[in-house]
Parts: C-alpha cells; sequence; structure tokens
C-alpha cells in the first residue's frame, strides 16, 4: 500500500554549491501541486564547504512542523554521508551519487539505496565547469520527480518564471531534469511506496519567510527609517525591506526614496538611530538577534524612561554569546521583556507564521506610537529564514496609522499648561511633541535622567516615583492593546492545558489533534504578546495543570508566567527543546502523554 | 532641581532680521562651575544663533552624557534638546536627521563623550558626512566624575593631583580630515571673537561641522603643567587666520583683495572671510592642513581657526538619495503601497 502525501525528505548538501535553489524548486512543485509543504534549512555559520541540510515535510493533514523520522535522505556530500545514512528511517530510501562507490561499512541492509551517477552524467552532457556542478542538483530534483510522481510540468513552469528574461537558461535546466527523471525510468521501479498526489489543499495560501513578510510589514506600516547592523539571522528582513521599497517607495516625480536605509557601524548606532527618527516623528525600526540586543540594551533603557517609540525585530538564534548562530530558538525572552538596567518592562509581540510577521510588523509601529515606548517583535530563524506555507496578506485600504498623541501647532496654541510626562487622560500615557512644530511652545529636552511632568530635570524622590508609576500604569494600558492569545476550544473542558507561542505553534497543533484522537482531553492557548493580558491570567487559573511549550533551556516564558503573574510554580510544566533544531510534535506529546498517564 | 532665569528684557535690546532678541536664545541658568569654559561656548552659540536669525524652534540639539552634555540645557530654550546615552549622540542626531532633514542639528559633546565611549560613532557619523554641527567642549578631563585623564589630555600633561598622562592623545581634528570631514575648525573658549563666526560659518555648512573648541575645567584641569589650563592655551594659542563670516554676497568689495585674504563661498551663498592667513595654508587644501597639524604638534602649538572646509560636500540624504521633503511629514499616501499591490505580491508567492 501507498503513503500518499506524508513523508519527510531531506537533503545533504555542501553550502554555497547552488544546491538551496534547486532544493526549493522541489518543494514548491508540490506546494504547486496543492499539497501542503514546509521546508526547513539546516545550515552552518560559513558560505562554502561545510554540510547544510534541507529536509522537506509533505503533509496531507497541513502539519507544517518538523517531524522525525527521514523517509527518503538525498546524499550529495561525502562529508556527512555515514551520519546521513544512519539517520533514514528503517525501510527508507538513500539516494546518491553513484559516481563513486559507497564504504561498504556505511552499508544498511533495512533501508534501500538508489545511486545516481550524478557527477558522471553531468560531465557527459554538460561542458562548462560551472554548469557540471550546478546542474547535479537539478538532476537529482529530476530522479526525485520521478519517484516521487511529481509534476515535471510544475518543475518546468517553475523554472520558466525563475529565468523569466533570461529563457536560454530554462533549456539546460529542464534537459537536466530529464537526464535525472530518465535515469530512474531506466533503472529503478518508480514511483516509491510513498508519493505526492495532486490535491487543493494550498487553496490561496502563498509560501514565504517570515523576514520577507516582516519586511513588507514595516514597508506597509510606514516605516520610513530603518537603520541596521548586519546579524544573521535578522539580515534577509532588512534586506527584506529594501527590496519592496525600493520598487514601491520611489517618489514618482523625482524618482528618490520615500525611505532612508543606514547601515551602521554596530548595533548601538542601529538603535540609536532608530531612537532619534523616531523621537523627531518618522517610524523607525532596527532589526537584530541576540548579541544585537544585548548592545542594544542601554538605549532600550533611554526610549523606555524618555518615552520614545521604536520598533525593534529580534529574529532570534540559539544563544548564549555567539552560541549556534544558525540555529534557532526563542531565547531572548527574558531579555527582552525586561531590557535594560533599571526598572524596565517592554511590549513584546511573538508572530508564529509570515502572515502574522506581516501584520504584526505593520501594527508595531501604531502600538509604539500609541504608547510612546519600545516595541519589540521577537521571531526566530526558523520563521524568520525557512519559507512557510501562510494564508495571503491583506490591507484595509481605509486605514489609517493611529500616530499616537502627538500634538500639532494647533493643538499646542489651544492646550492649556501643556507638559512632556503629565499623564492627562490616566492611561499613562502623555502628549508629545516634535521638535520645530511651533515657534514657543513644546519644546522640551528630552533626557535619560530623572525627569518631572514638565520635562525638567529632577531628582526629587516623590516625582521620581511618581513618574515610574506612571510608566506602570502605561504598560497596563498596553494589555488592551496588544493581541489577545487564539484558543483552540470556544470552552475549557479540561483540567489539564497547553501553553505555546511562536514557531512551536506548528508542532503544537499537531501534538494537540494527535492527542485529542488518542481520547486526551486538553485546552489549549497561544500567546501572542506580552504584557500578558487578563485573558492568559484566567485560562492559567482554570487550569490545574498547565504545560508551557517552548525553545529554549531555562523555561524564560515560564518564567515570565510566574513573575507577572504571580502563578504558582508548581501548576506550569516545562515542556522544552534547545538543541537549534525547530520543535517537533513528539517532543511536545512525549512529556505531556507520560504525565497525564502518571496522574491517572 | 531647576533653574529659571528672570524675564526682564530690556525694551530696546537689539533685535535680528526675525524680530527676535537674544534673550529668545537663551537657556536655562547653567549649573556648571564658575568659570567653566563650557558657559563661554554656550553663549557664542546663542549669539551666533541670533546673529544668524535661526529660528530656536528649527534647531535640534543633542548631546551625549557628561558636563558638555549637558550644556544644551543652558542655550535655546526654545529648540527641541537630547540629552542621549554617553557616546552615543551621533546615532540619535542621525536618526533625527533622517526623519527630517530640514532642521538645524546642533550637537554637543566632551572628550569622553566623542574622544573614547563614543569614538566609534563620531568617526562613522563624519565617514557619512550627516548635515549637522558637532561641538567638542575638550577640555582634556572627565570633569563630572572628578577630573580623570580623558582621551585628548596631551602626552606629558599633568594632572591637578601631579600625574604625568603617559598615553598619546587624541587629536580630534587631524582625525576628523583623516575621516573625511568637510568642515573641521578648532577654537578656543577664551576667544569668543573667533569662535562666534566659526559656529555661523559651521550651521551654514551642509554637511559635517565639527568645531573642537578647548574648554579648560577650572576644577580639575587649570593647574600648572595641564596643557588644557588657561594659561597654556592662551600661550599656545596660535590662529591659522582670523576669520569673519560674511552672511550675503552683497556684503562683499574689492577691499578684500588683499594678499594674506581668502574668501570662502558656502554651499548656502554666504561667505567666508579669512584674514591674516597663514603663508602656505589653504583651508581648502586637505594636504597643507594636514602638514600644518603634524608641524604645529611638534611645536606645541594649537592651531586654531577654521582648519579645513570642503565646499563640495554632499550630506547623508543626497548621498543615499532621500526625498527633499522630510520623512516624517510623508503620509500614508506616500507610505502604504496599498491593497491592489499587495494583491499583486501575494499571487507572485503562489
Amino acid at each position: 500500500m501507498s503513503t500518499i502525501n506524508d513523508f519527510v525528505v531531506r537533503f545533504a548538501n555542501v553550502n554555497g554549491t547552488g544546491s538551496a535553489s534547486a532544493n526549493s524548486l522541489f518543494a514548491k512543485s508540490i506546494f504547486r501541486m496543492g499539497v501542503p509543504v514546509s521546508a526547513k534549512n539546516i545550515f552552518p555559520s560559513n558560505i562554502q564547504g561545510l554540510p547544510t541540510w534541507y529536509e522537506v515535510r509533505v503533509s496531507e493533514k497541513g502539519y507544517l512542523g518538523r517531524k522525525n523520522g527521514i523517509d527518503l535522505m538525498v546524499s550529495v556530500n561525502p562529508q556527512s554521508l555515514k551520519k546521513d545514512i544512519a539517520s533514514v528511517r528503517p525501510g527508507g530510501y538513500f539516494v546518491y551519487d553513484s559516481t563513486k562507490k559507497l564504504y561498504e561499512e556505511f552499508l544498511r541492509e533495512d533501508i534501500n539505496f538508489i545511486g545516481i551517477p550524478l557527477m558522471d552524467i553531468c560531465n557527459r552532457e554538460f561542458s562548462d565547469p560551472r554548469q557540471k556542478q550546478l546542474f547535479k542538483n537539478i538532476v537529482y530534483v529530476g530522479a526525485l520527480a520521478k519517484l516521487l510522481d511529481i509534476s515535471f510540468d510544475e518543475i518546468e513552469k517553475l523554472l520558466s518564471e525563475q529565468f523569466k528574461g533570461k529563457e536560454k537558461l530554462v533549456i539546460p535546466n529542464v534537459k537536466a531534469l530529464n537526464l535525472g527523471g530518465d535515469y530512474i525510468a531506466e533503472n529503478f521501479d518508480f514511483p516509491l511506496d510513498f508519493r505526492v498526489e495532486r490535491r487543493d489543499l494550498v487553496k490561496d495560501w502563498i509560501l514565504i519567510d517570515g523576514n520577507a513578510a516582516a519586511g513588507l510589514g514595516a514597508v506597509y506600516g510606514g516605516a520610513s527609517v530603518v537603520s541596521w547592523y548586519p546579524i544573521t539571522p535578522s539580515t534577509s528582513l532588512v534586506s527584506s525591506f529594501e527590496k519592496y521599497a525600493n520598487k514601491l517607495r520611489k517618489d514618482p516625480e523625482t524618482g528618490k526614496n520615500n525611505f532612508s536605509v543606514v547601515q551602521s557601524e554596530d548595533e548601538l548606532s542601529a538603535i540609536g538611530m532608530a531612537i532619534g527618527a523616531n523621537w523627531n516623528g518618522a517610524r523607525a525600526f532596527t532589526a537584530t538577534s541576540g548579541p544585537g540586543l544585548s548592545l542594544m540594551n542601554e538605549f532600550l533603557g533611554l526610549a523606555y524612561y524618555s518615552e520614545i517609540p521604536v520598533v525593534l525585530a529580534d529574529v532570534q538564534r540559539s544563544g548564549p554569546s555567539t552560541g549556534m548562530p544558525t540555529r534557532t530558538q526563542q531565547s531572548d525572552l527574558l531579555m527582552a521583556a525586561y531590557a535594560s538596567h533599571g526598572d524596565t518592562k517592554h511590549v513584546l509581540l511573538i508572530p508564529s507564521t509570515p502572515t502574522e510577521c506581516f501584520e504584526m510588523m505593520a501594527d508595531a509601529f501604531d502600538l509604539a506610537e500609541q504608547l510612546q515606548t519600545p516595541v519589540l517583535f521577537m521571531t526566530d530563524l526558523d520563521l524568520g529564514m525557512n519559507e512557510h506555507m501562510c494564508p495571503p496578506f491583506k490591507w484595509d485600504d481605509s486605514r489609517k496609522y493611529n500616530r499616537g498623541k502627538v500634538l500639532n501647532a494647533e493643538e499646542l496654541e489651544a492646550a492649556q499648561d501643556w507638559g512632556r510626562y503629565k499623564d492627562v487622560d490616566g492611561d499613562g500615557i502623555p502628549y508629545r511633541t516634535l521638535p520645530g512644530t511651533h515657534p514657543t511652545k513644546g519644546a522640551y529636552f528630552t533626557r535619560g535622567s530623572s525627569h518631572d511632568e514638565k520635562a525638567a530635570y529632577s531628582e526629587d524622590s516623590d516625582t521620581y516615583v511618581r513618574i515610574m508609576n506612571r510608566l506602570v500604569k502605561k504598560l497596563e494600558t498596553a494589555k488592551t492593546l496588544v493581541p489577545s492569545p487564539a484558543f483552540y476550544q470556544e470552552n475549557n473542558t479540561s483540567e489539564i492545558g497547553v501553553i505555546f507561542f511562536g514557531t512551536s505553534r506548528y508542532a503544537a497543533e499537531e501534538a494537540l489533534d494527535i492527542m485529542r484522537a488518542d481520547g486526551l482531553k486538553i485546552d489549549a492557548m497561544r500567546l501572542k504578546a506580552f504584557p500578558f493580558c487578563q485573558e492568559v491570567e484566567d485560562f492559567i487559573d482554570a487550569h490545574k495543570q498547565v504545560f508551557v511549550v517552548e525553545q529554549n533551556r531555562d523555561a524564560q516564558m515560564r518564567t515570565l508566567l510566574i513573575n507577572e503573574l504571580e502563578v504558582n510554580p508548581k501548576k506550569l510544566i516545562r515542556v522544552l527543546n534547545f538543541d537549534g533544531t525547530p520543535i517537533t510534535a513528539d517532543l511536545i506529546i512525549q512529556p505531556i502523554s507520560a504525565l497525564n498517564l502518571q496522574s491517572i | 532641581m531647576s533653574y529659571i532665569k528672570p524675564k526682564f528684557e530690556h525694551p530696546r535690546a537689539p533685535k535680528n532680521t526675525l524680530g527676535y532678541t537674544r534673550k529668545e536664545y537663551e537657556g536655562s541658568l547653567s549649573t556648571l562651575c564658575a568659570g567653566c569654559g563650557h558657559d563661554s561656548i554656550s553663549a557664542a552659540i546663542v549669539d551666533a544663533c541670533f546673529e544668524l536669525s535661526i529660528e530656536p524652534h528649527r534647531v535640534a540639539k543633542l548631546s551625549g552624557i557628561g558636563c558638555s552634555s549637558k550644556t544644551p540645557a543652558y542655550f535655546l530654550n526654545n529648540s527641541h534638546g537630547f540629552n542621549s546615552v554617553h557616546g552615543r549622540m551621533p546615532s540619535v542626531a542621525t536618526g533625527a536627521n533622517l526623519a527630517n532633514r530640514d532642521l538645524v542639528y546642533l550637537g554637543v559633546s566632551g572628550d569622553g563623550d566623542s574622544a573614547s565611549i563614543g569614538f566609534g560613532q563620531f568617526a562613522h557619523v563624519i565617514r557619512r558626512n550627516l548635515n549637522m554641527t558637532y561641538i567638542v567642549m575638550n577640555n582634556g578631563c572627565y570633569g563630572l566624575t572628578k577630573g580623570q585623564d580623558s582621551a585628548t589630555a596631551d602626552h606629558g600633561s599633568v594632572s591637578k593631583a601631579g600625574s604625568v598622562n603617559n598615553f598619546e592623545g587624541i587629536d580630534m581634528c587631524a582625525i576628523a580630515i583623516e575621516l573625511g570631514a568637510t568642515f573641521v575648525a578648532q577654537s578656543f573658549s577664551g576667544d569668543k571673537n573667533q569662535l562666534i563666526p566659526l559656529i555661523k560659518a559651521a550651521l551654514s555648512h551642509s554637511g559635517f561641522s565639527l568645531i573642537n573648541v578647548v574648554s579648560p575645567c577650572v576644577t580639575f584641569n587649570n593647574n600648572p603643567g595641564s596643557t588644557k589650563s588657561y594659561d597654556y592655551v592662551r600661550e599656545h594659542n596660535e590662529a591659522l587666520s582670523s576669520l569673519d563670516f560674511v552672511p550675503v554676497k552683497e556684503e562683499i568689495t574689492t577691499e578684500y583683495d588683499e594678499i594674506d585674504v581668502k574668501m570662502v563661498e558656502m554651499h548656502d551663498g554666504t561667505f567666508i572671510k579669512l584674514n591674516k592667513l597663514h603663508q602656505g595654508f589653504d583651508p581648502q587644501d586637505k594636504l597643507s592642513i594636514i602638514n600644518a597639524l603634524q608641524v604645529a604638534r611638534q611645536k606645541d602649538e594649537i592651531l586654531t581657526g577654521l582648519l579645513y572646509l570642503d565646499t563640495e560636500s554632499i550630506e547623508l540624504n543626497d548621498l543615499i538619495g532621500t526625498v527633499n521633503k522630510p520623512l516624517n511629514s510623508l503620509t500614508e499616501k506616500e507610505l502604504c503601497p496599498g491593497s491592489e499591490v499587495l494583491e499583486k505580491i501575494n499571487a507572485g508567492l503562489r
């Protein structure tokens, strides 16, 4: 019996050999056949020569998280051969370049070997040395298409889209594709006992990575100043902003930019520029990852205390220190929530899909300006750098940016006894002014030193305490403005709850389905923001035991929940994955099932 | 606590072309030590802005941390000010300028702020040719933490406690010229006649203007043996020229064709008139000033006046092709591409 649309293929490549585009061609062809697919790049911090893997999961049911167990391994990297052969599930397949013979001692009885002389074929068929190398990748895509029953038409269509304007390149690519397919047809049985079958499950969804989506979201959200320092995995977020802005933000008359992007000398400067621009009334952001966020701490404290809006995208990677810079983690949460010395607390937004990256990035600018405080957009490498299938982006053309409480010249003229840090409305949010607005009214001195309601320097204890307490009130207001969590049941039905957030969503949703199908009653909540709104507290209160799923060692979200909501720590149970690869459903199911059995 | 000056104003106080009196350019009462050089520089800033008829609210004044960085509170009360983080004023100024290129940006910093903790930002704001005036109030020591040597303390300079500085001092002007600064001047807080026209010229320059002002710390670095004391600077000050700022072309007459006079036209059509210009030195010739600074160092001289000016300077916003309209004035119309475009983007991702 053959399995349809439910398997995992892993590619083992050498980085810098052009395999990435061939592998994504493979994934996208399945997506084009209407079948849910998710792809993950597992790559080194290196440009050329080290092992890199690309994992594609095909799932009829639409599960997009990582899954253990490799059904088919495509091996074109001798460095990792032994490990790659060992990682195939019993009964699975190992596709390799048979130009050279495999070492006897690596062979396994319980898997199937499919040797294709990739190098021989390319040496014979192509003359250009670069093509000989590159087309090896396309030959194996062709072979896989034959083995897995993927439509050659779809791949050819993708190739002609990819090389639009360079049609000359389509012909040799299609040739390479067919060489692979033909070799399988002549030498092996096909298709395999698992394969792809055309479906209509993808609907109108799109395939994009979170960084690209967030960059686009920043364009739509009205960001006009971007300052940044290169760091994996956030670099492509700014590249995306720049790419879209160059297309969509040109002044029609002059051709000049309705935006500016500055690559700064370090992260200190990157956040400083973003704060300076926001202080002066432009929507500005910076993007970084863990080490950069560490450097930005001092400035975040200034922005918090002097109440300047700023948006910071943190695409998290594995720490501490340089850690594993190209592997995913959710381990900056505590630092982000309380960044900087003194008593500080910041607003965090936590997207889980590229669609949410687009939306939350745009919303972040409204929130930051409404609250006059830093808003940290907390994504991770898995979401930022891997393509995810997700609902299409939407924009309401009647939407106006919420610029918050900014007084213009007329309002300043009318204002009675204006003070920069006066809480006029009782929501903890004062009125601000921008430089250059009014000849005699509204000027004030922004400072990180203690100040009174009129922004004057003050070391008076009462004044200091009053301002610090107002900032607490402002965070209370933030709780009413940040996005509410998502729930996976209309009413709570169980004593057991599970909390997850960000990219753990994919594995957690799959785990929920499996556990619920097994008869386990369990309620679930996906967090989208910090500080926690009332619904978060209510969910925890309504359950006897709550599992908190996260991708870091120290259960940082659990710590935040305990600290902010004064939850009994014994009630919150850690479910952790911090090995640098995205969490799997199995990892979530195991501890929950185990504990559940115990309690019965 | 905050200090408020008396509001009294002489009814016949002179007014500038905007109808403002000098008082409207002043700030709060200084809390620096009596006799601090920085207060003289604040006064010179007030004079320069008043005489140039700059609208005070169109100036943004920014600083880092330290004694010097407190001074923006002591001038231009009708301007927005930003006392940022230690050594990071250049980045805040850069962001502010990117958001609104139409304002006048005046940064004030000290030698600790710019030559140590903020040396990186100092270097990079120069490289980018940000359109701002950057005044370093340079006293060779950390005043606010009680007089430790700073990175601009000269080799061999003696501190108040009697210790000799064994490290090389950083020459802010030389390094700025090396990094591509397009306007570099050096002055002395005690020389108002030189400082005011220099500030005016700097504010008129389109691009990065550095004025390094030696500004003695009366409390911690005004002792015998210090190379940043009032006495030492007066004795070793070597003015490369005396200088007049000429706001409009019409004021130039042919009288100025003397050999030691040079007229330099600024980007905005104003002029700098350099009198008694040193022989062999031309502020538009980079090699001549690099050489002059090296020679002066050997002779223990402090060169003051306009050191270098690039009248072809292109400031940051133009370098990166930003629209002329301030970015902070753009609305949804210019910023948001709308749903139709988004639909096309979606289609391209399927």
